[in-house]
């Protein structure tokens, strides 16, 4: 087909020139258009279609590619299988992990609907594990307690260590049964978005044939990930560049709560594959070059099963003051060779082969060289409880961005606050895509007519594609990204001081304004991953740029963030959600700040009060 | 004799070596890569492209070459990825005459010079991007879901060690297609057979305890193509990349409709 050519056999509905070039638009209408079918994506598919709601679910890679796939150690819930649990148990936990940054009413709703959430999810045919009574195995996780911090939980329920690939692909099966609507590989460009601030739809490409697809609706839901590909070493997918955060930064609208930035204790040294935290969970422990359990020392009583940002310090402490294992001192042993072979094959199957194909190692012999490195998002778009997006709008820090929701790793509700704990990224996925459907359920008349898009809408999106597509700067896409990952590598991680943020803001606008000279190289529009990716890439540097924009401007340690120049938290001046903006025009970064929730959903709970948080 | 007439752009031509290692280095250090090549767009036949990888500055897996290739070399190769680490499966292709994961394979367990195509028998939109929509229509047709006629428990289903231990071996299946176009019986058949990938699924919900609607499931399946086109070849289990074993769970499907009709 020569470049340029409409489809075959699509009806041309209108056409947009840029430059000369006409680009044949197809246009959908649907009740509900979910961007992204990872898990939050497709609960959200299968909740809309139960609802008898028009659903169409668009995503740049074939379900059961997205990153949940990736989900080792569990999903939690208080069910009480293996002993005695509590949901305000849970949810105390899951404060204290968010270093008081998370909105209390939202962990509430999480903790409390996490139970049935789980059990829905066995009904639907998760292959959980089992206990000796044919219930949901639960294991021990990092942060995850009994009693308000007394003992340790077994909390999270595990399908072996594969559970979100059990998760994703039940959930998939789900949404075939209720006959929703796939795009796969459809790039969704961006939003489009009315004068009076209303999201009315979003515009995609087909990688397969190139053809512009706009999708109008009633409620556009953002399921679209993090974007774990701004650092140069990440446990997360190449496809994570967190497409939905940058749509919304284009739009207008701002990102919450983006400086906080989790880094997981053990990612397998060099390749940046992760070791599930269940791991530790099953009785593994890490070690330094002197042999010594050094978490011991950092959390008495938690010990390997602190909080992750906590073991991601100590770790980094080790490394610096010359304990670190290896040739050159750069990383620390995983020991799992104690633990009963067939525990290994029963529980941590999946790991022990990632460790054999990536790091040369039978876990039944020797330890795993790992690495803290950067795996989840705390921050992203910032919603309510039931999955709609809100930003401030006349001195009302809760206003609803009509039309526009967002779920999971590119949602901040905000329950993880400044450090997301072990398996509380599941639960999230599944209970917020399931409020974010009940809420379209109520607010979206069914069988109503889907107005029609204000005129000319789109365009700018496929301006934008257009521009990319010829780009014929002097810098590939692949050098500017590199340069952006390595300058978050070193400028924004597990540890961060004034000097190097400093650096760091610098070093990003750099890349950013650098980028007015990239070159693409594939012109075509089937399958152009060249134009692809540097979409992709044009997603990460804005995100990148808030990301250190936010973490210079916080002046205190919480959580993920840890300041050396501010060791302390500062619940007087900080206690508060970052917000920023990004202006694609000038590159500026904008911050504001709106209040933490101080309150609960219920009276079943009182606000868990502020402490100092010690494992 | 059958004639047959092969489509005009079907044979595959030598294509472009890119860059020619720099003369003088050592042995070993530069591998080369021959890679299919096709372009939708410009209507010519396929072509193998020679690309030089230095592995030095590049990852231990053959996927890192190619994302070495396409970042500096030659951004238009195109391919899928995603995860990395082997359980996506989107990166499923045939290396060195062997369908598997370009994510989980080691350059070095190739020997001299790497060939790298889509995987066998499958439309090809471009270069190692195959159009696996056939495959996937083919999953849905088993309807891959839990089916119960019991009231649904307020908790969870209970399930044994025992029955939970049979899901094993069939649940991990990534769908990345390696074992269904390895398969000579899905290559001459693929329209009409399940293929070993989506029977390996179909058998996941038989074998599941709390599925009740096994009858029905096997009802579907008995067909002298859907189900009886598998002539234990066993090619499929050859290539998982995954190390499961699609045969033994087509061996098992066709045992229990012999017990059914027994």
């Amino acid at each position: 087909m020569p470049q340029d050519a409409t489809p075959k056999d699509t009806p041309l509905h209108n056409a947009v020139q840029v430059k000369g070039r006409a680009y044949p638009i197809i246009d959908h209408a649907y009740d509900v258009v979910v961007v992204g079918a990872g898990g939050s994506g497709l609960r959200a598919v299968v909740g809309c279609s139960e609802a008898g709601l028009r659903t169409a679910c668009i995503t740049k890679v074939f379900p059961t590619r997205s990153h949940t796939v990736a989900a080792q150690g569990g999903i939690a819930a208080a069910l009480g299988n293996m002993g005695p649990d509590d949901w305000r148990w849970h949810m105390y936990d899951t404060v204290k992990g968010s270093d008081w940054l998370g909105d209390q009413d939202a962990i509430e709703y999480l903790c409390r609907n996490a139970p049935e959430a789980v059990y829905e999810l066995e009904h639907w045919g998760v292959p959980f594990s089992r206990d000796d009574n044919g219930k949901i195995l639960q294991r021990a996780f990092g942060g995850m307690t009994t009693d308000f911090g007394k003992g340790q939980a077994k909390r999270t329920c595990a399908a072996a260590d594969r559970t979100g690939h059990a998760m994703l692909h039940t959930m998939y099966g789900q949404a075939l049964r209720h006959s929703a609507e796939f795009f796969i590989e459809y790039f969704a460009i961006d939003l489009i978005m009315d004068d009076e601030g209303r999201c009315r739809g979003v515009i995609a490409l087909s990688m397969e044939d190139g053809s512009l697809h706009r999708f109008r609706a009633h409620q556009v839901i953002l399921a679209t990930g993090g974007y774990g590909r701004a650092y140069f070493s990440c446990t997360s997918a190449h496809i994570c560049t967190g497409d939905g955060n940058a749509m919304v930064l284009r739009a207008g609208l701002p990102l919450q709560d983006m400086e906080f930035v989790q880094f997981h204790p053990t990612g397998v040294y060099g390749a940046g594959v992760l070791i599930t935290e269940g791991a530790r969970g099953e009785g593994g422990f890490l070690r330094n070059a002197e042999g010594e359990k050094f978490m011991e020392r950092y959390a008495p009583s938690a010990k390997d099963l602190a909080s992750r940002d906590v073991v991601s310090r100590a770790i980094t402490i080790e490394i610096r003051e010359g304990r670190g294992v290896g040739p050159d001192k750069d990383h620390i042993h995983l020991h799992l060779s104690h633990l009963e072979p067939d525990l290994l094959a029963e529980r941590l199957p999946g790991i022990t082969d990632l460790a054999r194909i990536f790091a040369g190692v039978d876990v039944r012999e020797k330890p795993i060289p790992v690495l803290p490195t950067a795996h989840y998002n705390m921050g992203g778009i910032p919603t309510n409880m039931h999955g709609e997006v809100i930003s401030p709008k006349d001195g009302d820090p809760d206003a609803i961005v009509p039309g526009l929701m967002a779920l999971g790793e590119a949602a901040c509700v905000s329950v993880h606050g400044a450090n997301r704990l072990g398996s509380n990224s599941l639960i999230d996925l599944v209970v917020f895509g399931r409020a974010a459907a009940l809420r379209c359920a109520e607010i979206v008349k069914k069988d109503g007519a889907i107005p029609e898009l204000p005129k000319g809408a789109g365009e700018s999106a496929i301006e934008r594609l257009d521009r990319f597509r010829y780009a014929d700067g002097g810098t590939p896409t692949a050098a500017l990204r590199l340069r952006m990952q390595k300058t978050m590598q070193r400028d924004c991680a597990v540890f961060r001081t004034q000097k190097v943020l400093k650096e760091g803001v610098k070093a990003i606008r750099a890349v950013w304004d650098d980028a007015a000279d990239i070159h693409v190289t594939d012109r075509s529009l089937i399958w152009n991953t060249d134009l692809i990716e540097t979409l992709e890439f044009d997603n990460l540097i804005s995100q990148s740029a808030v990301t250190v924009a936010g973490a210079l401007a916080r002046e205190e340690s919480r959580g993920a963030h840890a300041r050396e120049d501010f060791p302390k938290r500062d619940d007087a001046k900080w206690m508060k959600h970052t917000l920023s903006w990004a202006d694609y025009g000038t590159h500026e970064v904008r911050l504001e700040y709106r209040p933490v929730h101080s309150f609960t959903l219920s009276n079943e709970i009182a606000y868990i009060q502020p402490k100092e948080r010690v494992y | 004799m059958v004639q047959f007439t092969l489509p005009k752009n079907s044979r595959v031509k030598k294509g472009k070596a890119w860059n020619p290692p720099p003369e003088g280095t050592q042995v070993g250090r530069w591998r080369e890569y021959r890679v299919y090549r096709f372009d939708p767009e410009t209507g010519e036949n396929p072509r193998v492209d020679t690309y030089w990888v230095d592995m030095e500055d590049c990852g231990p897996m053959v996927l890192d070459a190619l994302i070495w290739i396409k970042n500096k070399i030659d951004p238009t190769l195109t391919f899928r990825r995603s995860c990395r680490e082997g359980v996506c499966g989107s990166c499923s292709m045939n290396i060195a005459g062997t369908n598997t994961l370009a994510c989980t394979m080691h350059a070095d367990d190739a020997k001299g010079a790497i060939p790298i195509y889509p995987l066998p028998h499958m439309p090809v939109i471009k270069d190692l991007v195959p159009d696996m929509t056939q495959f996937f229509a083919q999953l849905r047709s088993i309807e891959p879901w839990l089916k119960t006629d019991s009231p649904t428990p307020q908790k969870e289903w209970r399930q044994s060690h025992e029955e939970r231990a049979k899901l094993d071996g069939l649940y991990e299946c990534i769908l990345c297609a390696c074992c269904s176009t390895a398969c000579p019986s899905y290559w001459w058949n693929g329209d009409r057979y399940l293929g070993p990938a989506i029977l390996l699924q179909a058998d996941r919900w038989v074998e599941d305890s709390r599925d009740e609607r096994t009858g029905e499931r096997l009802d579907d399946l008995e067909d002298p193509f859907r189900l009886y086109r598998c002539h234990t070849i066993l090619n499929c289990t050859k290539a998982c990349p995954k190390g499961l074993n699609p045969a033994a769970a087509i061996a098992s499907l066709k045992r229990k409709l012999v017990e059914r009709a027994e």
